[in-house]
């Protein structure tokens, strides 16, 4: 093992999930505390380029969710700075970011995943929103699922059951992002699959069930202790199991990831897996799923992300 | 309570890059913080005993009395011991609705009105019913429909819950002619009114408005409070009541908190007792006057003609109505997090201010925190995108422009 310097969680930013990665990032600080790590959080705010070139941290552990945290850019300039961080490269982070293209990838490596159609929000200006729409839901059909084509959290999500209902949701959705992913909705059990780099590779952790009690795990539901049930490992029979295991480890081999990620999948009542997105800075709060599927498998939240930032620095050659 | 969308976009509006027009804090920098402390000192020195022991549920009697000075501004003649001391009179109002509401009753508001009174009403299962407001406050003759129609349908009204002055969120008060009216129909109904008056003190024109407490004491529960006047830190409330309505309260108090800060009532006590209050009060109003002309200029600078807003002469608060079909809660995120620009906005989306899913082409803005060219930054639209930005268009609430 290598000795650990000071590591420095980057938690806060200007996206809408800021609360939810302030929570992120202190509970990771304090767990890394616990078992001795010199670790500190700190925002990505306009100092911190003088910060990490004055007082360079020995790695950096990024819980940056959302814009510039999850679409490449803080690790872009953290490899400028040449700042050894945890987590995928700035290449890696632009495909999984970006929904459609991180679904077009897994369906090319042979996963399913709902169909969808990707539009900017000038196209229902333009066209004309009314035709559009009606083109929409006869492709596929009602129920969809309406979100921004890049982002996390559900921010801008909507399920949308009647053709009606999917106007007021575009709207949302564009509150979000200037493109909306449509997608046709399945119906099954929800789980996420985190997945964990360790020395023989990648390795998926158990599949965390999702309930909500609302029935639609949206902001509220993610983020309410007590709003959604969590069963882990899922109860999905055995070969459905293996094979939401192997997409979450064919999402991260395919979207080049490392060392952590979470891909969301829904197992239909045909025992089909469906893709739906990967997370590649899942959320480490109290009701988060990653942190779950590592308990499910008996490894230590802290321990592992010790783990991961030691192995940040060796990668780094330090 | 639970988690929501909107609260968490909030939780970026400290970021020194937004423009807060959403909060509605007062601007507590504007007291002299060192007569503060000398107060908070020599209280400690001199009662530090009496301050720091337990209290009666009523609240200190000396507090009591000096609060009844303060009422008096308003033209209310009030004796201390109708007077109980809350936590904010957001307590206050909790423990009236504890004490008057069972569920399915119904409570009457202004439309819009203040968001955590919903949330109160709503943890006590009662009905909200909107009653029309328009730039002189509450429409009389609407609150007599709606007691009418109320009665007619075997509803129960227990109470009509007003900020009749500089309201929150809407910045309207009511207008002087309205308000024995107004009173008048709750009296003939047997419905109580409860008066929330935070912001009475803080009129930019001439004396305060007389309160709807000052000529009604039997029909009406005033609550009164610091936190805008003084300071908001040391939570320091009340109500007052007609005394069968006043016991009933101290008793709920009683279980509800034992009783309030001791040091925190003779803090205020203290303060209003040897410092120049009323030259504060005049700061405040000064301070607050110049950012609600920022506002006004710059909203009447840059909104479309399409567009309307309250011109409030007093508090903290403008309502701004958009066109039809725009939806300010789903506009938000664009308003906040657009990158590299030099000013983004955050505002509070009218619905949450209404209990039956109105105001989705509505929203509150505060002008009661950010200085003048803050507030006048956020308020116009983006003219100055930073360099590599681009053509990103512009953020603010505009007809027009979906998202």
């Amino acid at each position: 093992m290598t000795d650990l310097d000071r590591v420095l969680v980057l938690a806060g930013g200007i996206s809408p999930e800021r609360e939810v990665s302030l929570r992120s990032g202190r509970r990771l600080q304090e767990a890394l505390v616990r078992i001795g790590v010199d670790a500190e959080v700190r925002d990505a705010d306009a100092d911190l380029i003088d910060a990490l070139t004055d007082d360079a941290p020995a790695v950096v552990f990024p819980v940056l969710h959302g814009v510039s945290g999850e679409d490449g850019t803080v690790r872009e300039v953290l490899d400028l700075l040449g700042v050894p961080y945890v987590g995928a490269t700035p290449d890696a982070c632009r495909v999984a970011f970006d929904k459609p293209t991180a679904k077009a990838a897994v369906a090319a490596a042979g996963l399913s995943t709902p169909a969808s159609v990707t539009l900017p929000k000038e196209a229902f200006h333009d066209l004309g929103a009314g035709q559009l729409i009606a083109r929409i839901v006869q492709r596929l059909g009602l129920a969809v699922v309406v979100k921004p084509r890049a982002g996390g959290s559900a921010f801008g999500v909507s399920y949308v059951a009647a053709a009606a209902d999917l106007p007021a949701a575009l709207m949302t959705c564009v509150g979000y992002h200037d493109w909306a992913l449509i997608e046709r909705a399945v119906t099954g059990v929800e789980v996420a699959v985190g997945v964990i780099d360790t020395a023989d590779g990648p390795v998926a952790l158990p599949a965390v069930e999702i309930m909500p009690a609302s029935g639609v795990y949206d902001y509220a539901a993610r983020y309410t202790a007590g709003e959604t049930r969590f069963v882990v490992p899922a109860r999905l029979d055995p070969r459905a199991a293996a094979a939401a295991a192997d997409a979450a480890l064919t999402a991260h081999r395919v979207l080049g990831l490392r060392d952590l990620s979470r891909t969301d999948l829904i197992v239909d009542h045909a025992g089909t897996v469906w893709y739906l997105e990967t997370n590649i800075a899942p959320g480490l709060t109290e009701t988060s799923t990653w942190p779950m599927g590592l308990a499910g498998a008996g490894l230590d939240f802290a321990v592992a992300c010790r783990d991961l930032a030691a192995h940040a620095m060796t990668r780094a050659g330090r | 309570m639970v988690a929501s969308e909107v609260r968490a976009l909030f939780a970026v509006a400290s970021r020194p890059e937004i423009v807060s027009l959403a909060g509605g804090m007062p601007d507590v920098s504007a007291l002299p913080m060192d007569a503060v402390a000398q107060t908070m000192s020599e209280l400690v020195l001199q009662r530090g005993p009496v301050a720091l022991q337990y209290g009666g549920a009523q609240g200190d009697p000396g507090l009591r009395e000096r609060i009844c000075g303060v009422m008096a501004m308003e033209g209310i003649d009030a004796s201390p011991d109708n007077v109980v001391v809350t936590v904010g009179s957001q307590q206050a109002l909790d423990l009236v609705a504890r004490i008057f509401l069972d569920p399915a009753d119904v409570v009457l508001t202004e439309a819009p009105t203040y968001v955590t009174a919903l949330n109160v009403f709503a943890a006590h299962q009662a009905q909200v019913v909107h009653v029309p407001m328009d730039d002189d406050g509450l429409d009389p003759q609407a609150l007599s429909e709606t007691l009418t129609r109320l009665a007619a349908a075997g509803r129960t009204v227990k109470m009509l819950y007003t900020v009749p002055t500089f309201q929150n969120p809407a910045g309207v008060t009511l207008a002087g002619e309205r308000r024995g009216l107004v009173v008048q129909a709750c009296r003939r109904a047997g419905v109580l009114v409860v008066e929330d008056n935070p912001y009475g003190l803080l009129g930019f024109d001439g004396e305060p408005m007389r309160a709807l407490r000052a000529d009604a004491p039997d029909d009406v529960v005033y609550l009164g409070s610091f936190p805008k006047t003084l300071a908001p830190g040391l939570r320091v409330g009340w109500a007052l009541a007609p005394p069968a309505v006043k016991d009933r309260l101290v008793l709920a108090a009683e279980s509800a908190m034992l009783s309030h800060s001791v040091f925190a009532q003779l803090a205020v006590d203290r303060y209003l007792a040897t410092q120049p209050w009323p030259e504060q009060l005049k700061v405040f109003r000064e301070l607050y006057r110049e950012r609600r002309d920022a506002m006004l200029s710059a909203l009447a600078a840059e909104m479309p003609e399409d567009a309307s807003w309250t011109r409030p002469a007093g508090g903290f608060f403008v309502w701004l109505r958009l066109p039809e079909g725009i939806d300010t809660r789903a506009m938000l995120p664009r308003a906040m997090l657009p990158r590299a620009v030099a000013a983004r906005v955050a505002y509070v989306p009218g619905r949450g201010f209404y209990a039956d899913g109105q105001g989705r082409n509505e929203l509150r803005l505060s002008y009661c925190f950010p200085s003048p060219a803050r507030i006048t930054q956020g308020v116009a639209p983006r003219r100055d995108p930073a360099p590599g930005a681009g053509t990103a268009g512009d953020v603010r609430p505009r007809p027009g422009r979906p998202g």
